[in-house]
């Protein structure tokens, strides 16, 4: 039978398509490679805050700020510290000035200047990207842009990140923003380029009062590690299911 | 089977092939999946390295001895040894090379962060020897009556 020219052309187009096609989704999923490399890693970053000791005075987001080139002016941070002044009459009073970047010099508070007398607590928390172990921005990503390393990190790659800002409204704790600079989503890395070098995080270097520690948790030997798993720590917003890596020591029911 | 019910099949596999070696072109070829999964590690494996190369800023303390000794040696004698020399004078970045002088904040603000007095009862900030700014010395820039390098009170000029 003599082939015709139609149906050689089909065959070939045919061929060639499958050829191609084949690596192609082999590549897509390929369960051996992922199964083999999730074997048990021997370091998950943690991070460790104590707001007994946190004074308010700043320096870590203006380090944060300057350390990660985000735009000192800008209402948007990486980090943040937040002022809580709970009343004896149970009202409570939330401010976060320019993210606490300078500092909190003033005892006004939400346009009140409460008397020394009427305050039955008040306190500072830092926060900052949880780094969750189960983290809902990376799974909203629609581009594979942004992704979370085996020591727990989560990422954001640049050059990838089309800016839908999906993965800052699918973050419970209001951790990442949109870089009005570079148009991309933008979140804490825990200053992954520092920590790699064995540095600590500009924010952790900047604290005078050691309110902000960082740590393998994997590590039995590790201070903070020892700390986390020794002592009665909290989470932020449990419930969500997001398994957060930032653990709180004397987190209070007012802190939300 | 019908030609004209195959057709429509082999348009489809066109399309399917168009749109499959598109992706092989515009994918870079480090895109994949990592230790955590298709779920959480499919990624641009570049990327990891674009981040580790981040340029660091803040060089710690260390950093300044050999040059300002003085200040360093005096600093680590006083209560402000807790404080980092680039939390008030900014990052260090390649000082002396560049940037060749650090800034001077020379501001009231400055010292507030920590010393301006908020009574806040199950805070350490409460316990930091605190000024009321309105009433201490207003008007007065801090650096001309305490050294904020070495502000021991008992060793004022
Ligand atoms: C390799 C030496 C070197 C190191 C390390 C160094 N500096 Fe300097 N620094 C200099 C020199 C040189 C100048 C310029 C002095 C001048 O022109 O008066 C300077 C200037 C400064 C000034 C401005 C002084 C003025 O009078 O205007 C500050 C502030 C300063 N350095 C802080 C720091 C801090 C903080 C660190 C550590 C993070 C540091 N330096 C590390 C060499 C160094
Ligand atoms: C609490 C904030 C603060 C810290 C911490 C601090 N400085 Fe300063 N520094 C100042 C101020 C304010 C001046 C200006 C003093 C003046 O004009 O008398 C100054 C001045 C300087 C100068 C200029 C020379 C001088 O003494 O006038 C150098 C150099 C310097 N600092 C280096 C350092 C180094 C090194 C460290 C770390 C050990 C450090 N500083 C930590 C606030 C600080
Ligand atoms: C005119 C000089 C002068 C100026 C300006 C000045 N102080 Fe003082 N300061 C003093 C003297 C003197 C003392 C010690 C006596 C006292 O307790 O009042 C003191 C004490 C202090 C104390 C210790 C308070 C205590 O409870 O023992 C702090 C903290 C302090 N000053 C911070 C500051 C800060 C911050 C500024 C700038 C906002 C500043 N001072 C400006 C002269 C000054
Ligand atoms: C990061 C917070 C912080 C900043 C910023 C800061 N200080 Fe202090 N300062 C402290 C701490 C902590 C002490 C320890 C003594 C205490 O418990 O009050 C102290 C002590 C002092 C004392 C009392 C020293 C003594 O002998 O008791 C003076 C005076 C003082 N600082 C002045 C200044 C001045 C002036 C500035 C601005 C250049 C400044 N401080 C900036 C945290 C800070």
């Amino acid at each position: 039978m003599q082939p015709s020219r139609r149906k050689f052309l089909k065959t070939v187009c045919a061929g060639a398509a499958s050829l191609i096609a084949a690596p192609v989704i082999l590549k897509f999923l390929e369960p051996g490679e992922a199964l083999a490399a999730m074997e048990k890693s021997k370091l998950r970053w943690a991070f460790l805050v104590d707001t007994h000791k946190c004074i308010g005075c700043g320096f870590c987001v203006k380090a944060c700020k300057n350390e990660n080139e985000i735009p000192y002016d800008a209402s948007v941070s990486r980090t943040w510290v937040e002022r809580y002044v709970v009343k004896k009459d149970g009202t409570v009073l939330i401010d976060s000035p320019k993210a606490g970047r300078d500092g909190f010099t003033s005892p006004e508070v939400e346009g009140q200047t409460p008397e020394a007398q009427d305050i039955a607590k008040a306190f500072f928390v830092p926060k900052l990207c949880n780094q969750c172990e189960n983290p809902p921005c990376v799974q909203v990503c629609p581009v594979g842009a942004t992704y979370q390393l085996k020591e727990g990190v989560v990422l954001v790659d640049r050059k990838w990140c089309i800016g839908c800002g999906y993965c800052i409204a699918s973050c419970p704790y209001g951790a990442r923003f949109f870089n009005p600079q570079l148009k991309v989503a933008e979140k804490c890395t825990f200053c992954y380029h520092r920590i790699k070098k064995g540095m600590k995080p500009a924010c952790v270097g900047a604290c005078p009062v050691g309110a902000r520690q960082i740590g393998n948790i994997k590590d039995p030997e590790d201070p903070v590690a020892k700390v986390i798993t020794t002592s009665r720590v909290a989470v932020l917003k449990d419930e969500y299911g997001t398994d957060p890596q930032v653990y709180y020591l004397g987190l209070d029911r007012a802190v939300r | 089977m019908n030609r004209h019910v195959l057709r429509p099949v082999f348009v489809a596999l066109g399309l399917l092939a168009i749109i499959l070696i598109a992706r092989t072109i515009m994918v870079p070829s480090d895109f994949r999946i990592s230790e955590k999964g298709f779920m959480y590690g499919y990624h641009r494996q570049g990327n990891e390295a674009e981040w580790e190369n981040f340029k660091v800023k803040y060089r710690s303390k260390k950093y300044c001895e050999d040059c300002h000794g003085d200040e360093v040696s005096g600093n680590l004698s006083s209560p402000h040894k807790i404080i980092e020399c680039e939390n008030c004078h900014g990052p260090a970045i390649d000082h002396p090379d560049n940037p060749e002088k650090l800034p001077i904040d020379r501001n009231r603000d400055l010292c507030l962060r920590c010393h301006a007095k908020l009574p806040y009862p199950t805070s350490m900030r409460s316990e930091i020897k605190g000024i009321d700014p309105k009433a201490h010395h207003p008007e007065k820039a801090c650096f001309s009556c305490h050294n904020p390098h070495h502000p021991n009170l008992e060793d004022r000029k």
